[in-house]
């Protein structure tokens, strides 16, 4: 439920290094919570990105949720296949269902990040799974 | 400190609810489902076969005697003389302002018996304006905590439930109550609900609810039946263009800028709000609750400003996306000059204006 390959963020979005570029999604844990998500607002290629600042919106039925960036950065690449298929940030969040990659402005930042281990942790400290 | 909140109450059925993984929410004071697997699933469910859901917390206040009629017709809208043993309707409790103290159906169970079920957050209220106004006629008597209420829900619901009753369903029309049993169980049986589909709320002691819940559980899957949280209920009902208290309708609007002025029978005679209804009704509503589709990309929900030409001319009450339609669907309150089928209008969606269009109402209706 929770790669060992990437990072995590307080917010329940996962990253994931592609040399300089970071690939983000949401984890297992925020979907889940969510429930069914029909609409994802993405942001604009281009678009600047601070470390935890919003950079979207996350649609399930009932609510409307925030996005955070894990890191600071330049929008390089969104996912417009959630656009017809919001869906798949639930079947496929750490894959299918990625939602933007960023040109990372200081790589360092990913150091701050949780790793699987401190973010299932985490996640039950926060009395989630 | 402040005191902390009272805890919630449970339906009889909240160990079922526990057992199922359902994910359980606070409304109107209660911990309720809100889904069990998907809300998507469980509204699609609904719509093609049949789902289940605990509406146990709802309120059943029971009028009775020689008195009953005439107080309910003095505070309610509609007309109860029409209503024969048997039939139901709905109507609300109105302020003089001919505003909503609450919505409610009114099942005639005798000559003389009505019960009224009304909304769960509002019990409290209605309880003390009937009893304000009632001075001790009526029979009044709050009879909320003696019935479990299970509503079946779908085009198969009839099909699922009649192995488990010995009453004839077909005898039991929309809109019409009969006693009966189901798995034994003494029942009353309301062809009524909250989704545009054929049903029954199924009102029992709450002793017998578990029973019921379980045994209908384990008969109605092969036909499609699945447990239903509140999460559907909401989809299902916006889809059918019935109103949801606090959303769409509350104290501060009229029954008919409500847009349902069948429900208001001023021929009748006097009752609470008559006046204003009728001095409305001459002078024409200024705002009106319509149903819009949203027409660009974007989710319309409670509170967002709704627009025409760039300038505020309402504000969105219910909003979601129509799993039924494929788009997103809503009500809103918009000044009477911008209520007609086919006004342009847009939804103000985090600074973004969304072209939207007002459509009839109901979104759906069942085959018949």
């Amino acid at each position: 439920m929770y790669p060992a390959d990437l990072r995590y963020s307080k917010e329940h979005e996962w990253i994931k290094a592609e040399g300089g570029t970071g690939r983000v999604g949401i984890t297992h844990h925020a979907q889940q919570a969510l429930g069914d998500v029909v609409f994802v607002e993405l942001p604009a290629v281009g678009r600047q990105v601070t470390a935890m600042g919003t950079f979207g919106v996350v649609e399930s039925v009932k609510a409307v949720s925030d996005l955070y960036s894990p890191v600071s950065g330049e929008v390089v690449e969104v996912n417009t296949a959630l656009e017809a298929k919001p869906e798949l940030v639930n079947s496929d969040c750490y894959g299918a269902g990625w939602v933007m990659a960023v040109r990372l402005a200081d790589p360092a930042q990913l150091e701050a990040l949780m790793d699987a281990a401190a973010y299932q942790a985490f996640l039950a400290s926060e009395g989630g799974q | 400190m402040p005191a902390p909140d009272p805890p919630l109450l449970t339906t009889p059925l909240h160990a079922q609810h526990r057992s199922l993984g359902a994910k359980l929410v606070p409304f109107g004071g209660w911990e309720m489902p809100v889904q069990y697997r998907s809300i998507l699933e469980e509204h699609r469910a609904v719509r093609t076969a049949a789902g289940l859901f605990d509406v146990s917390h709802m309120g059943v206040v029971e009028f009775a005697g020689p008195e009953a009629q005439a107080l309910l017709q003095e505070l309610t809208c509609n007309d109860l003389t029409r209503l024969q043993v048997g039939q139901i309707h709905y109507s609300a409790l109105t302020t003089e302002a001919g505003t909503f103290v609450d919505d409610l159906t009114v099942a005639r169970l005798e000559a003389q018996r009505y019960l009224v079920t009304v909304n769960a957050a509002n019990l409290a209220k209605d309880l003390a304006w009937i009893d304000a106004r009632a001075r001790g006629r009526g029979g009044v008597r709050d009879r909320s905590p003696e019935f479990a209420l299970l509503a079946l829900q779908g085009p198969r619901a009839a099909e699922i439930l009649q192995p488990l009753t010995a009453t004839p369903l077909s005898a039991i029309r929309y809109y019409w109550v009969a006693p009966g049993t189901v798995l034994g169980h003494a029942a009353l049986l309301s062809r009524t609900g909250y989704t545009g589909e054929d049903g029954f709320e199924i009102y029992l002691a709450p002793q017998h609810a578990e029973a019921v819940w379980e045994g209908l559980l384990s008969a109605g899957p092969p036909l499609g039946l699945v447990p239903c949280g509140l999460g559907a209920r909401d989809t299902l009902r916006l889809e059918a263009r019935m109103a949801l208290y606090g959303n769409d309708i509350d104290e501060a609007h009229t029954v008919l800028e409500a847009d349902l002025g069948w429900i208001v029978k001023l021929e009748k005679g006097e009752f609470v709000g008559r006046a204003a209804l009728a001095r409305q009704k001459a002078e024409g509503v200024r705002r009106k609750l319509v149903g819009f589709e949203v027409l660009g990309r974007g989710i319309a929900r409670q509170h967002y400003p709704i627009l025409a030409a760039g300038r505020p001319v309402g504000e969105v009450t219910s909003g979601a996306p129509s799993p039924t339609l494929g788009k997103p669907i809503g009500l809103g309150y918009v000044a009477a000059e911008h209520a007609a089928v086919d006004s342009q209008i847009e939804i103000l969606i985090r600074e973004t204006p969304v072209p939207a269009r007002v459509v009839p109402t109901p979104f759906y209706k069942r085959p018949r």
